[in-house]
């Protein structure tokens, strides 16, 4: 009895060698008439060679948002270092509405001593080339991290041009699986930049892991987690790792999520016999029941005012999407549009409603704006699901299988851009994007 | 088949105090509808395999079909649905007899989804199929201390593929004796 036990062990210690799994971008669709924009090489006035091409993230950036088209390097006439620098001619000709020149200088060398690295001054310029003027420059005083600097970037940038604020430094959280050659499956809660870039690995388990979500400020995470055979709900500091059991009563314990004033959990007990959504005051752990009915009550998501929650059941002989007051318990339903509707959640400006929407058989991320009759699908694929709303409101990642693999998807929420985030290893799913962390 | 085959040594042992040849027919693809139906079958074979060296008496004979009936463990379910089907009656009453004369035996009934639709309604389903079995056996004169039900929805299917053949496997729950 001991020895596979033993064996267990040594295969964890085998995979937690491997790379976490990470994420590469693949545009499958490409925006709707988006807009041209330069991003020139950073001019480093230091000495050997950046661990990052700064201009190359924001572009990459700009592109991903589906908006805006980025010019191919090898296109450019010339790699101005300054506005002073710059012939609009040169960029007009190519067809560029918008160009961005910088420079990094070094702040202070790496040292051995205090094993503190290296850090950098970065400063910025954003150009309206049929204007044939600057808009706006930047500073960054002193950063070490020139990727994070990259995407800081990139979100001033977008919020310049679009009045939309950026979110290129938010990150993404999803539950990586690895199969190992025994069969025995290897499960991992994971976050990465929102470009699928440095994955850290938060928990590991030979157990499922399902349904993380973010605390509202980003720093704590939460989780269901069946190790042990039965499900438990966690919370866990994403700093120091330390966590703690939330919940662990008979039957189901699923589906959190946190109000957006970060003071409760709504959460899916079926303690009483049945899955019912419940609240819990995270201060003195202190359960309300908020609904009663002897049908399926599941996945509850919290409008960003904190005053309902729109949730799945079948009270209607088929799963839609309901809404509850959060103090009054009163249940309206919301979906009509087919006999499978699940896992909603509505937009940061409360107008739209984001789900999984089952049409011929296949299962679709949709949204449907609740103030007019309004119906789209997001998605064409087949077995699409987890869909999660980016802090601003104009992506949405999701769950699919792209050649037999479980893979995740983003889609702009107008439906213009598309790609695919396939793992270098196993699969990936239930992403969730996090909140603005800045 | 892992668990099909610990089960089927400790209700050997239990039971007829021998051990049991492995009776490990799984649904095919085109006749999960049967499953119950095909275990008995082979069952049957199995009986008559043993009867060609030796005379048994009925209450042997009454034993080795109970048993081979205790050795099938899943049960299967429909699309979105949580109904026990009647082919698995058989089956079932078979778990039911055996528990409640053994009062110490304790199983776990767990219950499972295909990946179709979202996960957190999966575990939902998972449940209610896992429950809709507990109460068969409830009704039958098993005592609620000797049950526990989990669901797993569809975090651990047991086919990989994305078509139906896979599917109907994965919708089902797994009678394991503790």
């Amino acid at each position: 009895m001991y020895l596979p036990k033993m064996m267990m062990a040594l295969f964890l210690m085998q995979v937690s060698v491997f790379a976490q799994a990470q994420l590469r971008i693949e545009i499958t669709q490409g925006g709707d008439d988006p807009t041209p924009i330069a991003i020139v090489p950073f001019n480093w006035s230091g000495a050997g060679l950046l661990k990052e091409d700064v201009a190359n993230v924001v572009a990459a950036d700009m592109g991903r948002s589906g908006q805006f088209r980025p010019l191919e390097r090898a296109d450019m006439l010339s790699q101005p270092r300054s506005s002073k620098e710059v012939f609009y001619r040169d960029w007009r000709v190519l067809g560029v509405d918008y160009l961005v020149v910088g420079r990094i200088d070094s702040v202070n060398l790496a040292s051995v001593q205090t094993s503190s690295p290296a850090s950098y001054g970065l400063s910025y310029e954003l150009m309206d080339v049929r204007a044939q003027k600057p808009i706006a420059s930047w500073k960054i005083a002193e950063v070490k991290d020139l990727r994070a600097a990259a995407h800081h970037i990139s979100d001033t940038i977008y919020q310049k041009l679009t009045g939309l604020r950026g979110i290129f430094s938010t990150k993404l959280m999803y539950v990586s699986v690895v199969q190992q050659g025994s069969g025995e499956k290897v499960y991992k809660l994971e976050v990465a930049d929102a470009d699928g870039q440095r994955p850290r690995t938060l928990l590991e388990s030979s157990e499922p892991i399902m349904s993380p979500v973010w605390s509202p400020d980003g720093k704590r995470v939460a989780y269901v987690s069946f190790a042990g055979g039965r499900p438990a709900i966690y919370i866990q500091n994403r700093f120091t790792g330390k966590r703690i059991k939330l919940t662990g009563f008979p039957g189901i314990n699923g589906a959190p999520d946190w109000s957006p004033d970060g003071q409760k959990m709504a959460m899916v007990l079926s303690k009483d016999g049945n899955p019912e959504i419940y609240i819990m005051d995270m201060k003195t752990r202190a359960l309300r029941r908020l609904t009663h009915h002897y049908a399926i009550d599941t996945e509850p998501r919290w409008t960003k005012d904190g005053a309902a929650l729109v949730f799945t059941s079948n009270r209607g002989g088929s799963p839609q999407i309901y809404k509850v007051d959060a103090l009054s318990g009163r249940v309206v339903r919301l979906t009509f549009r087919g006999s499978y509707n699940a896992r909603a959640q509505t937009s940061p400006d409360g107008h739209d409603l984001v789900m999984v929407h089952r049409e011929n058989g296949q299962f679709h991320i949709s949204v449907q704006n609740l103030q007019r009759d309004l119906f789209a699908n997001l998605t064409k694929t087949s077995l699409d699901e987890s869909p999660s709303i980016s802090p601003n409101g104009s992506m949405v990642i999701y769950a699919t299988q792209h050649k037999n693999m479980g893979v995740l998807g983003a889609v702009a929420i107008n439906g213009s851009i598309k790609y695919l985030l396939p793992a270098r290893h196993g699969e990936v799913r239930e992403p969730v994007w996090s909140p603005y962390l800045n | 088949m892992k668990k099909m085959t610990s089960n089927a040594k400790f209700l050997a042992a239990l039971v007829l105090g021998a051990t049991l040849a492995g009776c490990q027919s799984q649904p095919t693809e085109e006749a999960v509808d049967t499953a119950a139906a095909e275990v008995i079958e082979s069952g049957t074979h199995e009986v008559s395999g043993m009867t060609d060296s030796a005379v048994k008496s009925q209450e042997e004979l009454a034993a080795e079909a109970a048993q081979a009936l205790l050795a099938m463990t899943v049960f299967y379910f429909d699309f979105d649905q949580a109904i026990v089907k009647t082919d698995a009656y058989d089956v079932l009453q078979a778990h039911a007899t055996f528990l409640s004369t053994n009062p110490a035996a304790a199983i776990r009934l767990e219950g499972h989804a295909d990946e179709r639709g979202t996960r957190e309604y999966n575990i939902a389903l998972g449940e209610r199929r896992a429950k809709a079995v507990e109460k068969f056996l409830l009704v039958n004169g098993v005592s609620a201390d000797q049950i526990e039900t989990v669901s797993y929805g569809e975090e651990r299917p047991v086919e990989g593929g994305h078509d139906e053949g896979s599917w109907a496997k994965n919708r089902r729950v797994e009678l394991v004796y503790k």
